[in-house]
C-alpha cells in the first residue's frame, strides 16, 4: 500500500507534525482550497487519530479517501479533492 | 377532469405544502454550543469541538454565559465599575490564560502543569484556539444577564471578530436551528 502512495503525484503536501488535534484537520482545512479538483492531498502528522479524522472529513466533504502509512514516526494521511 | 386525479392534484397540493413546512423547520448544518463553565479543560474541549465543526463546514455558535465569561477577559482591558462589580473582578480569572482546572486544580499547581504536558505534545494553547476560531467564523454570543450580575462590562473583553451580546432568547433560537447542542 505504502508504495503505491508514494508513488502517488501529490498536489499539495500539508506538514500538521507541529500540532495535535484540532491541529491537523484544521491545517487540511486551510489547504484543501489550495488542491486542484482531482488533486491529491497528503497530510502529515504526528497524531494517529489525523488518519480517521481525514476520512470522516473526506467522506462528509465528498472527497476520497485514498490511504496512509506510517513514515519515520509520523503517518501520511492521502485523500483526493473531488469537489 | 376525474374524480381520481383531482384526488390526486388535491394530495400532491397538501403533501407539498407539508414538505415545506418540514422544510422550514428542519435544523441546518448548523452546531450550537452553550459555555457555562469557567474551568479551563472543558473551554478547551469546547473550542476544540467548535474547531472540529467548523472544519466540517458546519456554522457554529457558543452561547457564553456565568463562569464562561471569564474566557473572554482581557486582562489589558479596565472598564468603570461599582464596588460588587470590582470584587467580582477581583475574585474572577482575568483571562482564559487564567483559568483552573475542573479537576486536580491541586491549589493551583494543576493549570500549568497541564499547559505544560499540552505544549509537550504541540496541543494548542486556548489562546491558539480562540485565534483559530475568529478565522474560521465562529461566533461568540455573551449572555447579558451574566454580564450584569457579575459585572462584567464590554469594554473588558477580548477584541473577537464575531461576538454580540444576547439573551435566552437568541440561544433558543440558535439550537433550534441547529442539528446539535451542547452545553458544557
Amino acid at each position: 500500500m505504502s508504495e503505491e502512495l508514494k508513488a502517488l503525484d501529490v498536489a499539495v503536501e500539508v506538514d500538521a507534525r507541529g500540532t495535535a488535534c484540532p491541529g491537523p484537520l484544521l491545517d487540511a482545512k486551510r489547504a484543501i482550497g489550495d488542491c486542484p479538483v482531482g488533486g491529491v492531498m497528503c497530510v502529515m502528522s504526528s497524531d494517529e487519530g489525523t488518519i480517521i479524522d481525514i476520512q470522516r472529513w473526506s467522506k462528509k466533504m465528498k472527497h476520497e479517501y485514498v490511504g496512509d502509512y506510517e513514515d519515520d514516526g509520523f503517518w501520511r494521511v492521502y485523500m483526493k479533492k473531488l469537489v | 377532469m376525474s374524480e381520481e386525479t383531482m384526488n390526486q392534484e388535491e394530495m400532491i397540493k397538501s403533501l407539498m405544502a407539508r414538505v415545506e413546512a418540514l422544510e422550514e423547520q428542519a435544523p441546518g448544518d448548523k452546531l450550537c454550543l452553550g459555555l457555562m463553565s469557567g474551568d479551563l479543560d472543558k473551554t478547551i474541549a469546547t473550542f476544540i469541538i467548535a474547531l472540529g465543526a467548523a472544519a466540517y463546514d458546519m456554522e457554529v455558535d457558543i452561547f457564553v454565559t456565568f463562569w464562561g465569561l471569564s474566557a473572554l477577559r482581557d486582562p489589558k482591558k479596565h472598564a468603570k465599575k461599582d464596588l460588587l462589580g470590582k470584587m467580582f473582578g477581583a475574585m474572577l480569572p482575568k483571562s482564559a490564560g487564567k483559568l483552573p482546572l475542573s479537576k486536580m486544580q491541586m491549589m493551583g499547581m494543576g493549570p500549568p502543569m497541564i499547559k505544560m504536558v499540552m505544549k509537550m505534545h504541540n496541543a494548542k494553547s486556548i489562546e491558539e484556539l480562540m485565534k483559530d476560531a475568529a478565522e474560521f467564523g465562529i461566533r461568540i454570543h455573551v449572555c447579558t444577564m451574566a454580564m450584569e450580575l457579575m459585572g462584567i462590562k464590554k469594554e473588558e473583553l477580548i477584541d473577537y471578530p464575531h461576538m454580540d451580546f444576547v439573551g435566552v432568547g437568541a440561544f433558543v433560537g440558535m439550537f433550534q436551528e441547529s442539528k446539535q447542542c451542547f452545553f458544557m
